[in-house]
């Protein structure tokens, strides 16, 4: 006979072997590809930045933790996701304070102030972006690097030449700029003001239009070819990133499916130059390949705290998301539209998982 | 042939393997049983002996406590040596009758072998079963006889035998559908007579091929009776979720039964438990339990009579190979770690699982991240995440919202959150202040 007596603890006694800390490592390692082609595109300094807003997010944390008198918690990867997904949405010429500045930003203001990880409304990282899209907007937006390959828009050799020669101003706006920017400075013609020899505005307009939905420039918004933040040049990039999370089950297709999908769908309608449904396949694909729609799509729409746990939820969340984007775009005085669309959307997070309460198994009034 | 199955459910790997391929095993007569006096769900039995008493084996012990109750027997033949409150499977101690015999006599009382016990009446063959003490060998343990009653406002069409076992590490109703197939299937056939019912099945989970295709082949030439294979997914056990699986009818929630899909579910255990009381007048003082973990050295199906301790039930599965970290009894899933090994085996013990420290432990709980885990495999299709948030802030209105008086504590969302917070544990804090609500509302 034993007299024993052993630990009893609730059931269930098996536990999945999934833990927060594993998950948001990797949803790091799920950016690896991204940071890869950043890096590759923008040279070491691309990377160096990224660490920057990590490591500077880490600190932050341990350091608010310590003064809060909580366990530091730094180690499950929260902080530092955080911190790289702000450094991520700022370009490679940047100074190295500056996504230092947002991570800060984004871990005292976006998250511990509410009490730490799980209790923040609104997707840090990009909390953070806006703070210093509002505070420094001439860095935030300017002086984009030029890959090592091609011209900050994406658009070809031949079609920067044809431009060159019917309006010089234009040449100078456009080549400094990135493809969702030089959208949005198009669509005012007085840009065009030094045409001459008979060719009108118009007709420049849809040079630098077309040029932009070209095969060529198009496959340099898949690959990365173009100016942009550090992290989201490459849709291919983040798309694998995307699966690989998907394929582990740490995302949710609902939220990335409906985003793009809504995205894609609006640009068709609404984006064409002559009214509804003018548009070809190309600027669809032109919409959701270029600024930070797969980034967002795949890594910020789909921040677990921040949006809804119902699956009708997430589906309307991404509808809400790629509305608010392409309104943005199409219509705003931004260039892009997915970080507050998504920032709108979290505010909108409570609510739309109250309307999508499920029924339960079996429901009966 | 596509599986099928229910919404939702998590994926725990099913670790059957310890103990799948170990025959059933007589366990040696004990010479000391210890009958729990609250073995099934309603009121306790009362006892009818008194210290001192001699009983033989299959004498009835205690009587029902009520309708939703049942009589106790004597699993061994002995003397009563104590009536006290010992260890029960539940964790806690509960009054019991102790039994010692000399391990080697085995006197039985009132057997019979009745040929034609079909054509007995349905109020007969359910007074065998409540005489017999039968209730149900799943875990949850209601009284069969009740739950072979049903209102004649209820018309039954379907029976249910629950073959699926989806508990991790158990094996016991495997072995039986392997090895006592034909009682199994007799005793389906006596339910559905019972119940009037035209149509019986045998829901079993695709982990078990070698079972589907035995039962199938002895129920082939009849064309009421037939397996239904079942996807592998926790917990297609389950009553609601086997009921839709298998019939795809809805059981109402909100405290609906089965019995308003025209369906009763009997475990396969139960089954042959119902054939034996109705036809040899057997009444329920053995079963077969499963021995293991992967610390414990020759894991066992034991047919083993009721009151045998748990500590000799380990014994004769050669012991363990480390340090005991938690003992369960039942399945890891729902099952409950109990504190010694002195504790007495009931009608409702599928399984006796070891676990070493490792297992054992236990992760510090953190904050919800929202990952909605919990949502997605809820079988309930609740917002579990929204119970913890609701009672952390004591807003029972919202966690009645989020369905908190649905959950049948599966464990599913506890199992599967990353945040190793036991969504259980909220879930009843919730449920029992809702009560209290209901109560000051009244």
């Amino acid at each position: 006979m034993s007299n024993n007596i052993y630990k009893v603890s609730p059931a269930p006694h098996l536990h999945e072997h999934k833990s927060t800390r594993n998950i948001m490592w990797m949803v790091v390692i799920a950016l690896l590809p991204a940071m890869a082609v950043g890096t590759y595109s923008y040279g070491f300094k691309a990377l160096f930045l990224t660490l920057a807003g990590g490591l500077a997010a880490v600190a932050c944390e341990a350091l608010i933790q310590v003064l809060r008198k909580v366990p530091v918690s730094v180690s499950d990867g929260s902080a530092f996701l955080t911190g790289i997904l702000v450094s991520f949405n700022i370009h490679a010429n940047a100074p190295y304070w500056l996504p230092i500045v947002g991570a800060i930003f984004a871990i005292a203001v976006g998250k511990q102030v509410f009490g730490g990880l799980g209790n923040n409304p609104l997707n840090p990282a990009l909390l953070g972006r806006a703070f210093l899209l509002a505070s420094w907007p001439t860095l935030m937006t300017d002086g984009w690097k030029a890959t090592v390959k091609e011209s900050i828009s994406g658009l070809s050799q031949g079609v920067m030449t044809q431009v060159d020669s019917l309006s010089s101003i234009a040449y100078t706006k456009i080549t400094s700029a990135t493809p969702l920017n030089v959208v949005k400075a198009i669509r005012d013609t007085t840009m065009f003001s030094d045409v001459a020899n008979g060719h009108t505005a118009l007709e420049v307009q849809k040079t630098i239009f077309d040029g932009l939905l070209d095969w060529p420039s198009l496959q340099n918004l898949f690959l990365g070819n173009i100016g942009g933040c550090i992290g989201e040049i490459s849709a291919i990039a983040l798309i694998i990133g995307g699966l690989f999370l998907m394929m582990k089950h740490i995302i949710d297709w609902r939220i990335p499916f409906s985003y793009i999908g809504t995205t894609f769908v609006l640009a068709w309608i609404f984006g064409g130059m002559n009214g509804l449904f003018s548009a070809g396949i190309q600027l669809p694909l032109f919409h959701i390949l270029s600024g930070g729609l797969m980034l967002g799509a795949f890594f910020m729409a789909t921040d677990y705290v921040t949006t809804p746990v119902t699956k009708r939820g997430r589906i309307i969340f991404g509808i809400g998301c790629g509305v608010l984007t392409i309104t943005i775009r199409l219509v705003g005085g931004y260039p892009e539209g997915v970080s507050y669309s998504i920032l709108l959307m979290n505010l909108a997070t409570p609510l739309i998982d109250k309307w999508t309460m499920p029924k339960a198994f079996g429901e009966v009034k | 042939m596509s599986l099928k199955t229910f919404m939702g459910g998590a994926h725990p790997h099913d670790f059957k393997e310890f103990s799948k391929d170990a025959f059933i095993e007589e366990f040696p007569l004990p010479k000391k049983v210890i009958i729990q006096l609250s073995q099934h769900i309603g009121a306790p039995s009362k006892p009818i002996v008194k210290v001192g008493d001699e009983v033989k084996t299959g004498q009835v012990i205690a009587e029902a406590g009520g309708f939703v109750s049942i009589p106790m027997h004597s699993s061994i033949t002995g003397k009563v040596t104590k009536i006290v409150k010992f260890p029960h499977p539940a964790g806690n101690s509960q009054m019991a009758i102790e039994i010692t015999g000399d391990g080697k006599t085995d006197d039985w009382v009132g057997l019979i072998d009745e040929k034609d016990y079909l054509s007995l009446s349905p109020e007969e063959m359910k007074k065998r079963i409540l005489e017999a003490g039968v209730c149900g060998m799943g875990g949850a343990g209601f009284p069969t006889h009740v739950k072979l009653s049903p209102p004649a406002d209820k018309p039954i069409d379907t029976v249910i035998l629950n073959g699926v076992e989806c508990e991790p590490f158990l094996t016991a109703d495997y072995r039986i559908m392997l090895e006592q197939a034909e009682d199994i299937i007799k005793g389906l056939k006596i339910i559905m007579k019972i119940v009037k019912a035209d149509k019986g099945i045998i829901g079993i989970e695709a982990n078990k091929p070698d079972a589907i295709k035995h039962l199938s082949n002895l129920v082939s030439k009849e064309s009421n009776l037939q397996v239904v294979a079942l996807k592998v997914k926790y917990p297609q056990g389950a009553e609601k979720q086997l009921i839709y699986a298998a019939t795809k009818r809805r059981v109402p929630n909100k405290g609906g039964l089965p019995m308003e899909a025209k369906v009763v579910v009997q475990n396969v255990g139960t089954a042959i438990a119902v054939y034996e009381a109705v036809a040899k007048k057997k009444p329920l003082i053995d079963r077969v339990i499963t021995v293991t973990g992967g610390i414990v050295k020759n894991p066992k199906n034991y047919r083993a009579r009721i009151g045998t301790l748990y500590s000799e039930l380990l014994e004769g599965a050669g012991g363990v190979s480390e340090e005991i970290g938690s003992v369960i009894s039942g399945g890891p899933m729902m099952g409950f770690a109990i504190p010694t090994l002195e504790t007495p085996m009931t009608k409702g013990s599928s399984g006796l699982l070891i676990f070493n420290d490792q297992q054992a432990k236990r992760n510090q709980e953190m904050n919800c991240i929202s990952c909605a885990g919990c949502v997605n495999v809820c079988p309930m299709n609740l917002i579990p995440n929204m119970i913890v948030r609701a009672t952390k802030y004591d807003d029972w209105a919202m966690a009645e919202k989020a369905g908190t008086m649905d959950c049948m504590r599966c464990g599913s969302c506890a199992y599967v959150c990353p945040a190793n917070i036991n969504i259980l544990q909220y879930v009843d804090i919730a449920k029992a202040k809702i009560f209290e609500e209901r109560k000051k509302a009244k």
